[in-house]
């Protein structure tokens, strides 16, 4: 378990040591503060009311895109250099290592998610009477454990690479094929329907924790879907051994 | 101690180890030679617990390498082939972080301690990117000896080091040595003649010798190359010498010239020179040539690889 920590502490330490958190931080910000200025902009000349929640609809798109950036590295580089053979030739665990990786890049993402708090905050200010808590709360725990499955997934297609613009792609392929399964059988009923829907991000996060609705399956099914992910990873470091 | 018992790995179809039987005891340094290609670092790899053998059973500091993994580790330090290190990091962080991983107490005394030995104190903050093949290989060693390892395995050790860096490297070698095990693969013999008391020369994933280096190359010595030259055309000694036993191969350089190659045993110059000299020959020159260890060892290997390249032949003809 001490090991999950000290994986996870000097990987933290490494996003701030290279270009890559503050990069990643300005371009996120940066998105979602032109799109709440013109938002906060377009209430104010109409005349209405703010949605609090845009710029967390808009993050969770955007992390769709860009959160394996955070992650593509992880696995893949270690794997690329070798020095996963230092790691592992170590009293670790594969699934330390792994959570360990996870763990850094959620720390990472949680501060950038608090930073995104701004918004709501200088809302806060200019609403009367004041911003629906609740709604907010509920909002930003499915952002978080939203961010939660999309690191797992990362970690987990990151090591099935050496190249990290490959590692990219694949966990951008499979943060999609989760946000869209159900397209296809939105208005199908039957089994093969219940399960891809059931699978689907979007509809846990956009039908009930984005409209203040926490249900205790959701949150499950976002903690299954990480420790799901995790889980394949550790195997797959540690089938790297019998190959 | 290292103690191995058939050890044989295969990747897919390629057998890159077969049957491996060796061990190592405490106290002693074991050199690993062998070409490139001969299974070097996959032994080494199995032995540190990175990957387990397809077949075989092995111990090393007393515990099982299959079942007992973890605790081998623990007691296992390693330096990987061209010393894979994070280049991001300065050289007390990576060590801080692994002296974390094998949760070693009073982390900051033992790896000032570790940097002392090796030589590297001087460089301690800076990047281990910025450092050159030979501090690396340092930093690399300094992180297999952070933990006190009962074993220490060394891939190629030496390389990328100028020779006053391999002169204290030795120096560390041998004193950790005495106490522990210690084995080492390198492919450049003369290290291996001064630092090890035993060598396991390996070819094509298996053991083709195995001895303390001046027995090896006692044993192999009486196998060399003698230069003959007589007096006038020397016709005839050709096939007189050929009669001769203990000689493996004799062939013509020129008139009154030959080289003979004999085979290891008793000194085969005696029984040539009254031969020669029997035969009426004036004999001008008699002169042996030793093989150093790296003959022997290129002899030892490219037996076997002469001998796959001839299976090989006789592949298609059996088809």
């Amino acid at each position: 378990m001490r090991n999950v920590w000290t994986v996870a502490k000097r990987e933290f330490n490494m996003y701030f040591a290279s270009p890559v958190a503050y990069a990643f931080s300005f371009v996120i910000l940066l998105v979602l503060g032109l799109f709440f200025y013109a938002d906060f902009a377009n209430a104010a000349v109409q005349q209405g009311t703010p949605d609090p929640t845009r710029t967390i609809s808009l993050f969770v798109t955007l992390l769709l895109f860009f959160s394996p950036a955070v992650t593509m590295r992880l696995m893949a580089e270690e794997q690329r250099t070798g020095t996963i053979e230092l790691l592992l030739t170590a009293p670790v665990r594969e699934w330390e290592l792994v959570a360990g990786k996870w763990l850094a890049a959620f720390g990472f993402l949680t501060i950038l998610v608090a930073a995104s708090l701004v918004y709501a905050l200088i809302l806060s200010r200019f609403v009367t009477p004041g911003l629906d808590i609740g709604l907010l709360a509920a909002a930003y725990l499915g952002l978080l454990l939203i961010v939660a499955a999309f690191l797992a997934i990362g970690v987990c297609v990151s090591t099935l690479f050496t190249n990290q613009i490959a590692a990219f792609f694949g966990i951008m392929a499979v943060n999609l094929l989760l946000w869209v399964i159900s397209y296809p059988v939105q208005n199908a009923t039957g089994p093969v329907a219940a399960v891809l829907q059931y699978l689907d991000f979007s509809n846990h996060f956009y039908n009930n924790f984005f409209r203040g609705v926490i249900n205790l399956t959701d949150v499950v099914y976002f903690v299954s879907v990480s420790v799901f992910f995790l889980f394949v990873a550790s195997r797959v470091v540690e089938s790297r051994r019998w190959r | 101690m290292i103690e191995v018992e058939g050890l044989t790995k295969r990747y897919g179809e390629r057998t890159a180890i077969n049957g491996l039987t060796f061990q190592a005891n405490k106290g002693e340094v074991v050199g690993f030679l062998g070409p490139n290609g001969a299974g070097k670092t996959t032994t080494m790899r199995i032995l540190t617990g990175y990957m387990p053998p397809s077949e075989g059973k092995g111990k090393v500091a007393g515990y099982d390498l299959l079942t007992e993994s973890l605790e081998v580790r623990r007691r296992v330090g390693y330096l990987p082939e061209n010393v894979p290190l994070y280049p991001e990091m300065t050289v007390v962080q990576y060590l801080d972080f692994m002296a974390e991983l094998r949760k070693i107490p009073n982390r900051n005394d033992r790896v000032d301690e570790v940097m002392e030995k090796v030589d590297i104190a001087a460089r301690a903050e800076s990047f281990i990117g910025n450092l050159s093949k030979g501090l690396r290989q340092r930093v690399g060693l300094a992180q297999a000896l952070l933990h006190q390892p009962e074993v220490l395995i060394l891939d190629e050790p030496m390389e990328g080091l100028d020779p006053q860096q391999q002169i204290s490297v030795k120096k560390l070698i041998k004193e950790i040595g005495a106490e522990h095990t210690v084995m080492l693969s390198t492919h450049i013999l003369s290290h291996a003649q001064e630092l090890c008391n035993r060598v396991i020369i390996i070819n094509g994933g298996q053991i083709v010798a195995e001895d303390t280096p001046d027995r090896l190359s006692a044993s192999l010595a009486g196998g060399g190359r003698v230069h003959l030259t007589v007096d006038g055309d020397g016709a005839g000694l050709l096939e007189e010498l050929q009669r001769l036993p203990g000689l493996t191969e004799v062939v013509v350089v020129k008139d009154g010239q030959f080289e003979i190659v004999t085979a290891p045993g008793p000194d085969a110059r005696p029984a040539i020179a009254s031969r020669v000299v029997g035969g009426g020959w004036g004999l001008l020159e008699l002169r042996r040539e030793r093989l150093s260890l790296e003959e022997i060892f290129i002899e030892l290997t490219r037996e076997t690889t002469g001998a796959e390249a001839a299976d090989d032949a006789d592949e298609p003809e059996a088809a």
